[in-house]
């Protein structure tokens, strides 16, 4: 799976410091290997939006405060999210393990203070992730994002981590079987 | 330049010479760890995606039984499953089934598998903890596990370094979790985002190995990639008969950089708590003392290690849980059970009226055991309270010691352990 250039979608807003299990309670882990089921329950924990999965539109945006995805190492939180249909998550800034978790998936996700703090709910917005801009249509307003280091772009492009092993693993293999 | 312990972990990890904050590295993992939660998602990414049929080392991986095991319920059951069938295909060596092992971050330490030097992984976020053990270990995701089950390697940002001095002993009843409970409440839960803690200074070396192990269990509550310290004697004595590799310990180099220095007085720092819903909503334990509580829990990775356990039992011994209060007690190993049944702890727990169960993560998550209802009211001495995390999104959770948990369920309020005993006897203090 390769990323489009630009993804457009009406915008969801939370605030800071929302962590995994409020993205998705711990209960659900049972579910850890059906991405439709914990869809149902993302964002669940945040108080005051236990149904907020079932209002998503297929391609919308989330857009957050700092330190977005903080606590546990799950990896069914952007899981979760993506689940949910939401097809980008925009924050102030991520949790180091949810961040890896979503580059590792090849699920794009974009570090831009200035939409944190731009962006409103329901704003309509386009990204382009080779430019790495935010377009505002609703309020007619432009961010920038801070740029990904070579080796992270490459496995968003790739898709993630998964085909990046496999062409390792298959170099190694080609290796083992050269004979000398 | 110098390189702090971290950089020259990660820097021997990817065969070079040297390694600055902000490289990234592709590097060696010494040793990796998955449990009930996170095996089977790893597994299938493992083998199903990524084409990987064996393991790059089956003596260098742990794998727990702890989550939602005992099965809480029959999709917890299949999960269980999952990770055994995995583990036995894949030869795993350090497997622990219910009933003989316990919760990871107890079990990796006390096994003697988690050494010096070494870089660490583990598919759980407290995966941190091992660094009081002078090691480099982190917390990843399942995709990342897979990774490094398949390849033996994993991409490393390296972190930016925080020196972390503690001068002076901390006073009678305070222990490592008030100290660093105190330091979240400064610094903030992304205080230390994706960077690494380095803890020093003359209060880490008049506590044990066990204590340590609960400053660095919560550097991940700071937002912290990795928390480390230095290897001392307390260090060499905890892995004598344990370890079950040579060792090479690692020190930071004298003109080592670091992003920032904090200096604590230890002897300033009062016993403590983190209130309701984070754990940097630090309060003096003064400020909260009085509060009514539903449930009091003792266990965990963070606070249920055999010190912890008896020096709960020293406040309980002789006294009832306060009615209207339910205790649970759970002890974080099998070998910590063993231990505590031993030294005749579990009679007092069971005379004072505590549920205890076996060895599990059970309540800290909110998963069976102790999962807390609409407003309920929850002391607790493991390392998270955010809204859900042990139950319904509108219980609360106040975050503290053992010695001051074990004090409230007698009390029914959160109370100074004094109010229940005299003096910490020093032999446990
Ligand atoms: S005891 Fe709690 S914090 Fe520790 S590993 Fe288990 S769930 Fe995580």
């Amino acid at each position: 799976m390769t990323l489009p250039k630009t993804i457009r979608g009406r915008a969801w807003k939370f605030g800071a410091n929302i962590d995994t299990d409020q993205i998705i309670p711990a209960k659900y882990a049972i579910y850890s290997l059906d991405e439709k089921e914990l869809g149902k329950h993302a964002m669940e924990g945040v108080p005051g939006r236990d149904t907020w999965a079932s209002q998503v539109a297929q391609g919308d945006i989330m857009v957050s405060g700092s330190n977005f995805g903080c606590g546990s190492s799950r990896e069914i939180a952007p899981v979760a999210i993506r689940g949910a249909g939401i097809s980008l998550v925009i924050a102030d800034s991520f949790a180091r393990i949810f961040f890896r978790n979503a580059i590792n998936m090849g699920y794009p996700i974009l570090q831009s203070p200035q939409a944190a703090e731009g962006v409103d709910e329901g704003d309509e917005l386009e990204v382009d992730l080779e430019e790495g801009v935010i377009r505002n249509f609703t309020k007619g307003d432009e961010y920038r994002c801070d740029a990904f280091p070579p080796f992270m772009n490459e496995l968003l492009r790739m898709g993630g981590l998964v085909p990046w092993v496999r062409k390792q693993l298959e170099e190694r293999r080609r290796m083992s079987r050269t004979p000398g | 330049m110098g390189m702090t312990m971290t950089e020259k972990i990660l820097a021997r990890g990817a065969g070079r010479d040297g390694v600055r904050p902000g490289d990234l590295v592709l590097a060696k993992v010494d040793f990796a760890m998955g449990h009930d939660l996170t095996i089977p998602p790893t597994g299938r990414i493992m083998r199903e995606q990524m084409g990987a049929d064996k393991i790059w080392d089956p003596e260098r991986v742990a794998v727990t039984q702890d989550h939602f095991q005992p099965a809480k319920d029959a999709a917890s059951a299949t999960l269980g499953r999952l990770t055994r069938e995995f583990s036995r295909d894949m030869g795993i060596k350090w497997y622990f089934e219910v009933g003989q092992g316990g919760i990871c971050h107890t079990v990796l330490p006390e096994n003697g598998l988690v050494l010096p030097g070494e870089l660490i992984v583990g598919a759980d976020s407290h995966s941190c903890t091992y660094g009081a053990l002078n090691n480099f270990a982190t917390g990843i995701g399942s995709t990342d596990l897979a990774c490094v089950f398949a390849l033996g390697e994993l991409w490393f940002r390296v972190p930016e370094t925080l020196k972390f001095v503690y001068r002076n002993r901390l006073k009678e009843w305070v222990e490592a979790k008030d100290l660093i409970l105190y330091v979240i409440g400064k610094i903030g839960v992304d205080g230390a985002r994706s960077k690494a803690m380095e803890h020093t200074g003359e209060a880490l070396r008049h506590i044990d190995m066990e204590a340590r192990l609960t400053m660095t269990n919560m550097a991940i509550e700071a937002g912290a990639k990795n928390g480390i310290m230095e290897f001392d004697d307390v260090t060499r004595q905890y892995l004598e008969g344990r370890a079950k590799r040579p060792y090479t310990p690692v020190t930071s180099d004298p003109d080592a950089e670091y992003e920032k220095a904090f200096e604590f007085d230890a002897e300033a720092v009062e016993l403590g708590v983190a209130k309701p819903m984070s754990p940097d909503n630090y309060a003096p334990l003064s400020e909260v003392a009085g509060t009514r509580l539903d449930q009091v829990f003792i266990g965990s990775c963070t606070n249920s290690r055999i010190t912890d356990l008896r020096r709960a039992a020293a406040v309980l011994d002789g006294h009832k849980v306060a009615p209207g209060v339910r205790l649970i007690i759970t002890p974080s190993s099998h070998q910590v059970a063993i231990q505590a049944e031993k030294e005749g702890l579990i009679g007092v727990f069971l005379a004072s009226g505590a549920a205890w169960t076996t060895a599990t993560c059970g309540a800290c998550l909110g998963g069976h055991m102790g999962v807390l209802g609409e407003g309920e009211v929850c002391l607790s001495t493991t390392n998270r309270n955010f809204p859900g995390r042990m139950g319904h999104p509108k219980a609360l959770v106040y975050l503290s010691n053992p010695a001051v948990a074990a004090a409230s369920a007698v009390t029914g309020v959160i109370s100074h352990p004094s109010e229940v005993l005299d003096h910490m006897p020093a032999a446990i203090r």
